[in-house]
């Protein structure tokens, strides 16, 4: 007789056990606790220069401690660029997650929509935002909700080399793209240096996109606007700006490159960011002679307004934080005007609250020179979360078109049909 | 129910020749009387390699059948819960993939094919030409084998960073040399050709210390009564190492290409570490593109994993194929 084969299916259930259950939270929302009462300790992940600035959160942590001394602070620094894969995968896990974090202002929307970030309005965190500037604070929100407290905040603009300036008989820096292009000529040609260096960097390619009325995409009429006229203007005019006015780029060095170079005095105009100043003022050029380096809005485009991108930092508490507590106090501490006024004069970064620009804080100059180009220039980029997904290949796109391999057309075309994958319900147009 | 087999069997009246063959239970039962020690000492290695690959592995590859990516997997982060929203569809990803409909896949993979050939072609042969030179008796061989096994020793991120500096148009040492002698300067990492020419070269920098390493104890391992005996025979140096040295060397070249061919494959730091982030794109293999679409902004975990599982198809194959040839050549 036939006899059916038993077989013995060893089937092995591995149930990751995501244990990470926040019901045990004493800390009832609807009843604040007196801010000398909470207790615990919380994480901060710090993204600020290990060198230079993170000296300064340290002292700010201290003081913290000192004022509150139930709450303890444990202080990690991570490098800006690793932040955002540690903290995504420590947040989706659970493991490992700070309670706090300094954030990059463009990360919010992704941080925000994926959950990994908390509310902050009605929290301790957000007592009173009529102090904060409108751009920096601009940077927090997304659907509606306020996901940071803003820290530091920054922009790009131009910085030249007055003496280069003034040694080509240039009396004021340029203030559109066409005269950026003329005097990065008449540099050329008077003084043998160049007129600037492009950094081949998406995010560094967004003044001139603003300015030329362009953006990656619109989230009102859910269009991705990276092909359109403005754009092809855009990208045209960068492709000018490498061709005419200048110096080689070097693609895989640009960054270093382009610093060395200004810093050396081969190169007289930069767009740039405040943060850059710290290591600017290192070179042969600037070096005890700082009066030397100047501060401009960068140059206006077709449009006629010259605008750039919001940058900076601002504080985000973490979702899953077992000490949220806690965790909007301490935000709420190193925002504050008096911390403000701290970093600042320490490390020469924006403040974000109008009351931290005290006649200290301006007098340095870093700061008087990137205040007005903050207020004239600066705007937020568009809330997606999938920004950071859209840079990449619009950076690709943008090196084929400096490289010449495709037309400023062809290259925005593919990088419309590339951001189109990645916003799922958007429309070419 | 194994009870109620054994006592059916017993039950039965001998049908002749059926009578001879054991029970199949009781074998088993036997067997494990027998065996039952290396049953053991084989569980927890098959429990490991379940948890750390199997589990894994078929977790990609259900991945691979979903749309799921980081916004619509579930999550559950303090007070706030998002359920899972991602669908099954089946081989739709593959279709996308493989048919050419994301543009993507088939560059990249001819690329990678390129890479991966030239880099382990000039890998193994320049290590081979090493390998023989040091075989030799010379002074100070020991100090040329330390330096030649300095770049295996570095951490990889290391040396590339180190021919990052190098390569710089505007600032490294080649272009000093090249225009201290009047010669134009030359963008290393520039255009996309040029990138691919600087990945393979650092690529088969790091690689040769292996493969020369390897050989050279294959080349020991020769033995000298065949040198000896062609010598007699009138054998010239070139007819010696093609006739003796090279089949010699087989078993070693053999496993030392199909090694290199799935690392260089899937070697990430070097085009990652090299080109840094303002490149075209251009000299992305399948493996530094996967890791974009996992890494970048929200993460495309589909996408990922059905490269990840056509990667290891392709390996697969190919390791199928390269092994079955080897072996007949093996034997013939």
């Amino acid at each position: 007789m036939r006899r059916g084969i038993s077989i013995a299916a060893a089937v092995t259930v591995i149930a990751l056990s995501a244990t990470a259950c926040g019901g045990s939270d004493d800390n009832s929302s609807s009843k604040p606790k007196a801010a000398k009462d909470i207790s615990g300790t919380i994480t901060y992940w710090d993204t600020s220069d290990a060198a230079t600035e993170a000296p300064t959160y340290k002292a700010l942590i201290k003081k913290f401690e000192a004022k509150y001394p139930k709450i303890k602070v444990n202080y990690q620094s991570v490098p800006f660029t690793d932040v955002e894969q540690k903290f995504k995968s420590a947040a989706k896990s659970g493991k490992g997650a700070p309670d706090v974090v300094r954030t990059d202002v463009g990360l919010i929307p992704e941080y925000a929509s994926l959950g990994y970030i908390a509310p902050l309005d009605g929290t301790t965190a957000l007592k009173d935002t009529s102090d904060f500037n409108t751009t920096p604070m601009n940077t927090t929100k997304y659907n509606g909700k306020t996901y940071g407290v803003p820290s530091v905040t920054d922009t790009l603009g131009l910085l030249y080399n007055k003496e280069l300036l003034k040694k080509a008989g240039i009396d004021t820096p340029p203030t559109t793209w066409d005269e950026f292009i003329a005097d990065s000529k008449t540099i050329k040609k008077k003084t043998g240096a160049y007129g600037t260096y492009l950094n081949p960097d998406s995010y560094f390619l967004l003044p001139l996109l603003y300015s030329n009325g362009a953006d990656m995409a619109d989230t009102s009429s859910k269009k991705i606007t990276i092909s359109d006229a403005n754009a092809v203007t855009a990208l045209t005019t960068a492709k000018k700006i490498q061709d005419e006015a200048s110096m080689k780029v070097d693609f895989a060095n640009a960054y270093q490159n382009m610093q060395t170079a200004f810093k050396n005095g081969k190169v007289a105009m930069l767009v740039q960011g405040p943060w850059s100043v710290s290591d600017d003022l290192t070179g042969k050029v600037f070096k005890g002679n700082e009066d030397n380096l100047g501060y401009a809005a960068v140059p206006a485009g077709a449009g006629g307004k010259a605008q750039a991108p919001t940058g900076g930092h601002d504080l985000t508490v973490y979702q899953g934080s077992k000490n949220l507590d806690a965790s909007y106090l301490f935000s709420q501490f190193m925002t504050s005007t008096e911390s403000q006024v701290t970093i600042a004069t320490a490390t020469g970064t924006l403040p974000t609250r109008k009351s931290a620009y005290t006649s200290e804080v301006t007098s340095n100059a870093k700061i008087a020179g990137f205040k007005p180009i903050l207020e004239q220039t600066a705007r937020p980029r568009v809330a997606l979360p999938q920004v950071g997904s859209l840079f990449t290949p619009l950076a690709q796109n943008y090196v084929k078109i400096l490289q010449g391999s495709e037309s400023v057309k062809d290259g925005l075309d593919k990088t419309a049909t590339e951001f189109q994958k990645l916003l799922p319900g958007y429309s070419i147009g | 129910m194994t009870t109620a087999a054994s006592t059916e069997n017993t039950d039965q009246p001998a049908p002749g020749k059926n009578a001879a063959r054991p029970p199949r239970v009781s074998a088993l039962r036997r067997s494990w009387d027998k065996y039952w020690y290396a049953w053991a000492m084989v569980t927890p290695v098959a429990i490991v390699l379940a948890v750390l690959v199997l589990y894994p592995l078929g977790y990609g590859f259900y991945q691979s059948l979903t749309d799921a990516n980081e916004s619509n997997v579930s999550a559950t982060i303090g007070a706030f819960h998002r359920p899972a929203t991602y669908k099954f569809v089946g081989l739709d990803n593959y279709w996308h993939v493989l048919s050419g409909a994301d543009s993507d896949f088939y560059p990249r993979l001819l690329w990678t094919v390129i890479w991966t050939v030239v880099g382990v072609s000039l890998m193994v042969g320049l290590g081979m030409g090493l390998a023989v030179l040091l075989n030799r008796k010379m002074r100070l061989r020991g100090l040329y084998r330390a330096l030649l096994i300095l770049p295996w020793a570095v951490p990889s991120f290391i040396s590339v960073f180190a021919w990052r500096l190098m390569l710089n148009s505007q600032y490294g040492v080649f272009n000093e040399i090249i225009t201290a002698f009047g010669l134009p300067a030359q963008d290393w990492l520039g255009t996309p050709l040029a990138q691919k020419v600087a990945v393979i070269m650092v690529n088969v920098w790091v690689g040769i210390p292996f493969n020369m390493v390897a050989i050279l104890g294959g080349l020991q391992s020769i033995p000298k009564e065949l040198y000896e005996a062609s010598e007699m025979d009138g054998a010239s140096p070139w007819q010696r190492f093609v006739n003796v040295t090279l089949p010699g060397l087989r078993p070693v070249t053999n496993t030392i290409i199909l090694l290199g061919c799935i690392w260089t494959f899937n070697m990430f730091n070097i085009i990652y570490l090299l080109l840094g982030n303002n490149t075209s794109g251009d000299a992305d293999i399948l493996v530094t593109f996967a890791f974009r679409k996992a890494f970048t902004g929200v993460s495309d975990y589909a996408g990922a994993a059905t490269y990840g599982i056509i990667i290891l198809a392709l390996l697969l194959a190919f390791s199928t194929f390269y092994r079955r040839n080897t072996l007949k050549s093996e034997q013939a």
